[in-house]
Parts: structure tokens; sequence; C-alpha cells
């Protein structure tokens, strides 16, 4: 692995990469990987003299008895195999398991100033901030050095939140709600990916977490709690109306409107995100308007029905959603 | 010396006269009701490697499509079906039934002196309703509701609400027909080793091979049930309306993972104590050493069963369990590590005091042990919780246990089909492309496992169909395909050897590597009795003993302990191994078949809910046990 670390250096992308920390937590556990490794290729190259060390005697060794050295064996595997592993495991379970555990566990509720509540769903996350009335999708945004607590939950089956570079990963066990710490040293954007088995589309149940600064973030928490606004111009008139009197607002909410459906994302500022259906695609104009049109060739199997709309219909709807900032 | 040649024309007549008795019946017809336990290990043998062939297109079909980014070679859902059906395949229907059903079958008996299992009907029956599983499995397959929720089949995913198919129905019922096979396995090996090895083979002498199995039989004995209860529950869930598993009803999602795991783990070391089993016959005869710390290594395979069911929720970590309960698991799990790094420096120390002969089976076992290591020490890893718990559900994890299974316990299988072809086949295979056949499989697979670590530690999550680019993760997927099918290559090459040695190699002489154990006395392949005379045994390492093979030939001559008045056996004491009684044996039968047909139609009926015909079948499967009840031999 030796050839990893090169091949890590020489700049590959790093956006899942957990050997690549950016929180306290992620760090503890990525040097946590680094020793064992190391302490691994020990023993591996051990093993590898031994069989050596055979293949080399074999061919100098005239005549033996069929218990050769029985004293000495003994004393080897009590010796390496009982003694050595025993200290060597007890100094990992001692670190990790007693030390750097702690590191990695939630905040207490009332020991942060933020809570998030994350929540799978097919295939797709949802993040109510609490104490707020701010709801987005898939792209989760936190104050930079700062613990943030997030809890998980599912709306069906078990999935998985993780951000490889933040954190260690946590599911969302059904009847359960889990916590975990989110905290980001760096400004930054992490990706995310659902790290359970969750059904078709497990594959694309992609988040991202920006780490902002603190002023940004407030800026931006305040415009996510704000009711959508009113569509400017006649084309996104045309696709409010159309996205009341359709199956739209069945599935979808939008906050200062009638909409509020719950099967599907919250769209209140959806044209303030910068990807759609869980990072399966960036969000322009013309990626909604597919969308819109045709989601299940992008993501076969997802929720949302194609709803034979016309060219004239989509285009008014991707107008209204990308004015939703 | 072996016993394959006659010492005297009475000792001939002898043996012409027990191979009559032990004959089974001639044409196909003979194979349909044998009892023979090596016929039955040559029935597995044949139907796991098709079954093999079927998870290894899989495999490669699923290293096809990540081959590159966003392919679409297969649909989501079919990939789906892919990856599940190839766990299912290959730890239910190719290497338990490999291990255990072939290897197992077709050497315990060989290896303790004995002419057969202690129940030869209920052997036939187990092999029978394998068959009858692997076929039930696949036809999911070709109806398109193969399995789809991973081999660890999670709820609710796997709840009727959220895979309304019959794919899931298909699982459960594969898993528990596959498991009746395997619990009536572990139930007669347990007893075939306690009361039908050779006089004198004290429980301390039986052959480390032994050991492994009884470890494994019993694993599986305690394990399976818990599985069994747990696709049962999710069964009745899914057709019935029970709510064991909805938590909008009052059920636990964490209760399958418990059961499952709880089985699911043990379930590991069941799958490579046999090829530590393997290993351990395969050295010795390749260093022409006794195992080291022999005792030490005895314990061990047994220990390492018993911890293994204890670590089972190092499966679910990210659970969200307490703290003192992961750490609990954790402590388990850094304990179960000790048995293994026993066996494997006792292995080393072996093959490093006698004189190590690399022919291909102690190839393969070298290239086992650099495995099990490279597996184990990540495994060991999995003892820090929070690294665990980071890289769970990603390719680090599929690289471990691939290392693991492929490399800890198909390794040793591939060994072993070298070092007991002649045996079985009575012809020897062909030695140098055996030896390639080895290096294209150990790069194959190091190229195609290796960089799973890798992408995983880079954040790419299992048992996703497709992934995007820009990620880092493309140069190690293509890698790991290019090893995938060279792995595939060596194994075409590995089969291909050994079916040309079959046909063009020449004839085996009884003991071709001075074996240690008792299957290389007799000759290549083993006639229908296996022993002419119940043989001698005074150490684990009874074909070394060359006093007690001369007392047998001796034996032989003067018609002591050659139990030619009947179809019999000894029966031992458990522990002592000397003879409690002469037992008649079972002979062939057509019940075992009939009972194991009638139970797949049972099974039929169930995925398709039509209870009431099951319930007819059920009573076609009664009728078949007392059929079978009224031609056991009866005390004379």
């Amino acid at each position: 692995m030796l050839a990893t670390a090169a091949l890590l250096a020489a700049g590959c992308d790093e956006q899942q990469d957990s050997l690549a920390p950016r929180s306290h937590a992620a760090k503890d556990i990525a040097s946590l990987f680094w020793w064992m490794m190391g302490i691994s290729w020990f023993g591996i190259g051990l093993v590898v003299a031994l069989i050596m060390l055979a293949w080399r005697r074999a061919h100098t060794k005239r005549g033996h008895s069929v218990k050769e050295g029985e004293q000495l064996a003994f004393r080897i595997v009590i010796g390496a195999g009982i003694v050595m592993p025993i200290a060597l495991i007890a100094a990992l379970f001692v670190i990790s398991d007693i030390l750097v555990i702690k590191t990695t566990q939630a905040p207490a509720a009332d020991a942060t100033r933020m809570t998030i509540l994350v929540t799978g769903h097919q295939w797709w996350w949802q993040a109510n901030y609490l104490g707020t009335t701010a709801v987005t999708a898939n792209e989760i945004h936190i104050p930079v050095n700062t613990p943030v607590r997030v809890e998980v939950q599912t709306a069906d089956v078990i999935h998985s939140f993780w951000v490889p570079r933040l954190n260690r990963t946590i599911d969302t066990m059904p009847g359960k709600r889990n916590a975990i710490e989110l905290y980001a040293d760096a400004v930054g954007r992490y990706r995310g990916q659902c790290d359970e088995f969750c059904g078709l589309q497990h594959a694309h149940m992609g988040f991202y977490v920006f780490a902002d600064p603190p002023s940004v973030f407030r800026r931006w928490l305040a415009r996510q709690e704000q009711p959508a606004k009113a569509p400017t111009g006649a084309l996104a008139a045309q696709g409010a109306k159309l996205f009341q009197t359709s199956s739209c607002a069945s599935c979808h909410a939008i906050r200062g409107t009638a909409a509020s459906g719950d099967v599907g994302p919250d769209l209140t500022h959806v044209g303030s995100r910068t990807t759609l259906a869980a990072l399966a695609i960036p969000n322009d104009p013309a990626h909604l308007a597919r969308w819109i049109s045709d989601s299940q060739s992008i993501k076969p199997g997802n929720q949302m029905p194609n709803m034979n709309l016309s060219t004239g219909q989509v285009q008014a709807l991707t107008a209204y959603l990308e004015g939703l900032r | 010396m072996a016993i394959a040649t006659p010492p005297t024309p009475a000792a001939a007549e002898r043996m012409e006269l027990l191979g009559a008795m032990w004959e089974g019946r001639p044409g196909i017809l003979g194979w349909f009701t044998t009892t023979d336990h090596k016929r039955i290990g040559l029935l597995y043998f044949w139907t796991t490697l098709v079954l093999f062939g079927a998870g290894g297109v899989e495999a490669l079909l699923m290293r096809t499509q990540l081959a590159r980014p966003d392919q679409h070679i297969v649909s989501p859902s079919t990939y789906d079906e892919l990856f599940t059906l190839h766990g299912v395949t290959m730890i239910f229907f190719f290497i338990i039934p490999m291990t255990t059903g072939a290897f197992g079958n077709y050497l315990l008996p060989l290896m303790i002196g004995a002419r057969d299992m202690a129940f030869p009907r209920m052997n036939a029956l187990t092999y029978w309703i394998f068959l009858g599983s692997g076929i039930f499995l696949y036809i999911s397959l070709a109806l398109g509701m193969a399995p789809n929720a991973g081999w660890f089949d999670y709820v609710p995913l796997a709840s009727r609400a959220y895979d309304p198919g019959r794919n899931i129905d298909f699982y459960c019922l594969a898993i528990i027909f596959n498991g009746l096979s395997s619990t009536l396995t572990a139930a007669q090996f347990i007893v075939t080793m306690f009361k039908s090895r050779a006089p004198g083979m004290s429980f301390n002498r039986m052959p480390l091979f032994c050991f492994a199995f009884l470890a494994a039989s019993a694993g599986l004995l305690f394990a399976l049930p818990l599985l069994t209860a747990d696709t049962i529950f999710l069964f009745l869930d899914r057709n019935v309306g029970t709510h064991f598993f909805d938590v909008a009803h009052g059920g636990s999602a964490f209760l399958w993972q418990h059961l499952f795991w709880m089985f699911g783990h043990p379930e590991v070391y069941i799958l490579i104590v046999p090829a530590f089993g393997i290993a351990t016959e395969i050295i010795p005869a390749f260093t022409q050493r006794r195992v080291a710390a022999f005792p030490l290594v005895a314990i061990a395979e047994l220990l390492v069963v018993f911890i293994g069911f204890g670590v089972w929720a190092h499966h679910m970590y990210a659970t969200g369990l307490a703290t003192i309960t992961a750490v609990f698991f954790g402590a388990a799990t850094a304990m179960v590590i000790i048995p293994s790094t026993i066996q494997v420096f006792a292995w080393c120390m072996t093959m490093i005091l006698g004189t190590a002969r690399f022919r291909t089976p102690l190839l393969f076992i070298a290239g086992f042990i650099f495995m099990f290591v490279m597996g184990g020490l990540t495994g060991i890893m999995f003892v820090a919780i929070p690294f665990d718990q980071t890289v769970t559900d990603t390719y680090f994890v599929i690289a471990h246990f691939h290392y693991i299974i492929f490399g800890a316990a198909v390794f040793p299988i591939f060994g072993g089909m070298y070092y007991w072809f002649p045996k079985v086949t009575g012809k020897m295979y062909f030695e140098r492309p055996g030896q390639i056949s080895f290096w294209v499989i150990f790069v194959g697979t190091n190229l195609l496992f290796f960089p799973m670590h890798i992408v995983g530690l880079l954040g790419m999550p299992r048992r996703n169909y497709t992934y995007p680019a820009g990620m880092g993760w493309e140069p190690y997927n293509m890698a790991e395909t290019i090893g995938g099918f060279i792995t595939a290559a060596g194994i075409l090459m590995l089969f291909g050897n050994l079916v040309w040695s079959f046909f063009k190699g020449e004839d085996a002489p009884p003991d071709p590597w001075h074996g240690a154990t008792l299957e290389w006395t007799t000759s290549s392949p083993p006639p229908p009795y296996n022993y002419a005379v119940i043989p001698k045994v005074s150490s684990a390492y009874a074909n070394w003993d060359d006093e007690d093979r001369a007392e047998d030939r001796e034996k032989l001559a003067r018609g002591i302990l050659v139990l030619q008045e009947g179809h019999e056996q000894v029966a031992i004491t458990p522990v002592d191994g000397t003879i409690a009684e002469i037992v008649e044996m079972p002979h062939n039968s057509p019940w075992p078949v009939l009972l194991a047909l009638s139970l797949f139609f049972v099974f039929g009926a169930l995925v398709l809910q039509r209870f009431g015909v099951a319930g007819i079948f059920g009573i076609c499967c009664l009728g078949a046990l007392l059929g079978w009840h009224s031609k056991e031999p009866q005390e004379q």
C-alpha cells in the first residue's frame, strides 16, 4: 500500500477519500489506519520471510525426522502466534476502542448549538435544520469549525449517512434515531454517499456537505428559512400555476404556496442547489428540463413518474423552479 | 506399504467378496440410489463446480459493468440480482458443499479408516436436497425473480412493501432448503467422526483434517438454525402478514441483523476451517514432517469456530449500537485472531523444519497462507471500531473478505483438488501446467482484490451498479476487472489441466506423495469398501507408521477384521477408539432421492403460495420416510 500513498499524494480526486480527512474525528481514524497498515506490512513481511526461509532451507537440507525441532516450533508458535498478537491487539484495542472511539461520537444535543435532522429516502436525503423552518435536500450546509449534531432517521429502508472526509458512517435504522457529529476544519465541499444498500438506485444517493464561513452560513440559513419568492416573468408564472394544478404539488412542497407534498424533496429553494436527484445531475436549466420530462431515463426506478408534459409545460416549470433561489 | 495389492490368494478372495458386497448398482440408476460416500462426494463435486461456474460468471459480469464509470451493460435490477446470487451461490452453493459435501464426504471416512459414513442414506439425502435447492435457486433466475436484496438481505428492504415480487421468497426458501442439507451433513459428520473411526484412533490421534471438519460441522449445527429461523420469520412476514421485522407494528429491523450475523459470522469460519484442514494435510505430505504444535493447532481449529460465535455484532457497528456493546464485540473480535495466528505460525514452522517440496498443492497452500494473512490483517483492523465504521460497506470490506474467502478457502480447495486428484481418479496430474495455473490464479486474484482496499479507502461503496467519473476510482476498477479475467483464465487452466490429466495422465500409485493419513494406504481410486481390513491406528500420521501397515497386511492374509460376512463396519467408543460393536450398514436405496424430490415440490409450492399443494407434497415426504424406514436393516 506504499504505492497507494504515492498515488494519493499525486493528487487523485479526493472527494470521498477517507485518508484526506478534514475533521479531528476523521484525522484520528486516518492516522489509526496508517499505523495499522504499517504494522500489517510488518506482519506480511514476517510471514513471507518464513515461507521464503522454508523454500531456501529445502534446497540445502539433507534428511530430517518427522518431529524435527518440535520444541523450537512450539516456542515460536506460542511466542509469535499467541504472545505477540495479544500484545499488539491489546494496544490496538485500547487506542481505538477506548480512546479514538470517543472522538467520533455525536455531541450531546444540549452541547451543540445546531442539530440537523437528516432523513434518508429512496433515493435522496432530506435535511431539516431543527429550530428553524429551513428544509433542504441533498446539499447540507454547516458552519466551518463548529461541531454540528446530525440526527439520522429513515422514511423507508435502511440507509447509511457517510461523509468519509468528515466522519465515520451511521445507519438510518427504522424506528430509531441515530446521531453523529459533523465537523469540518476547512471551508469546502465534501461529498457523501449512502453506504448501505437501499435498492435500485443506491448508486445514485449522493450528497454534499458545504462547510461555509460562519457569516456565509448565517446568510444561507436565513434565506433557506424564507418562503419561496413569487415567480418573476410570464413563463415562470405559468410554471408556478402549472406546478399547483398538475400532480407536482401532491409530492413536493414549496413553502409559501399551497404545495405541501412530502414524498419528494422540498423545492422551496431548489434553484439555489448545485445538483439534482441526489447528485445524479448538475442543476442547470437543460438538466432540470430533462429531469422533469423523463426522470426515469436518468435514474431508473426513482419515484417520480413521467407526467407526459408538453415541451412548453416543461419549459415553464423549469423557468419557475430555476427561479426559486 | 499400501494394502492395495493382495498379499496372498486367500486375501485376494476376501477382497473380491468385499467388492461384490460393497459395489453399488451399475449404470445411471446406481448413481441415483448410491449410498457410497465416495460417489456422493463426486456428485457433490460436479454439482458445486457447475454452481461455482455460475457464481464466477456473475462476478465477471459485475466486474465488466464496473470496469469503467457510468457503464450500463446490465440494468440496475440485473446488477442487484447478480451480486445477491453471487454471494448466495459462492457461500451456500459452492464453498460449503465443496468442502463439507465433496471433500468431506469423499475423504473423511477414508481418513478415519471407515467403510462409509455412519448414516449412508442420510448422506445421500443431503446431496439430493442440495441439488434440489441449487436448481430451485437458479429457477428464480430463469423466471427473472432472482433474489435481489443482497446475500444479507436486510429488512425492511427485503420486506413485501419494498420488494413486492417473488425474489425474496425464493431467497428465503432456497436458504431453508439448502440449510436442511448442511444440517444433516453436519450431524452425520459428527456422528461418523465420533463412532466410525478405525480402532486405535483415539480422539487425539484423529488427523487435523478431521478436527477441522468437526469444528465446521459443530459450527453449522449451531449456526444454521438461527438463519433458518430468520428466513422463516421473513417468509411469514412476507406471506402470512406476521410482524417480526415490521417496526410499525412492534417488530424490529435489528432482529433480522442480529439473527443473521449470529449465523453469518460463525459461517465465515465454517467456510475457512475446512480449508485449514486441507492445508494441514498437504503441508505434512510435502514437507515430510508432522504438523508443528499439533495439540495447539487442533485446539485452535475448534476454538476459532467457538469464539466465532461471539463476534457477530462487529457487522453492525454502524447501526448505532450502544458504545459498550460495540466495545464488547470489538474485544471478542480481537480474541478470535489468536487461534488464527497459532495456525499460521504452526504451518510456517512445519514448512521450515521439514523439507518443503513446492509442488502445485503446496504452492496453493503457500499462496493460501499469504492470502489468509493479508485478509487476516485487514480483519484485525476491524477491531478498531471507528475505522470499521468508516470503511464498512465499502470496497475495503470486499477486499478483506475476498482475501479470506477466495484466498483462504478457495486456494486450499484448489490445492486439495491437485493433492487428492491421484487418489480419486487413479491418474497423476501434469505438474508444470499445475504450477502455471497456480501463478496465474495468484497474480489474478491479487490484481483483482488488492486495488479494492484502495478504492474502498477512497470512498467507493459496495453494491453500486455504477459510479461517477472523477472520483479517483477508475484505474483501480479497471485493474480489478483485468485481474478478474486473469483469475478466470487461471481457473480454466486448472480445470483444463485436471481434465487433460484424467484422460492422458500417468497411472497413479496408491501413495504418490508419501502422504501422512490413511487414505494413501489404499488403492487409487479406493475400492468401494475402502479398506480390505479395518486399519490399525496408533498415531495421527497413520500412513507413516510402517509397522501398523505391515500388521494390516498380515491381518488381511489371515482374515482378521476383514468383516467379509456382511455389509458391516466397526463402531468405536467415541474417546478412546476401542471397538464397541460391529454394525450392519444400509444398502443402496431409492428413498433419499424420492424424499428430496418431494421436498423440492414442497418448496416449489410454497414459493407460489400454494400452501395446500405444499401440504400434499409434505404427505409425499412422509410417505418416502415411511418407505425409507421399512427398508432399514433390522436387528438380527
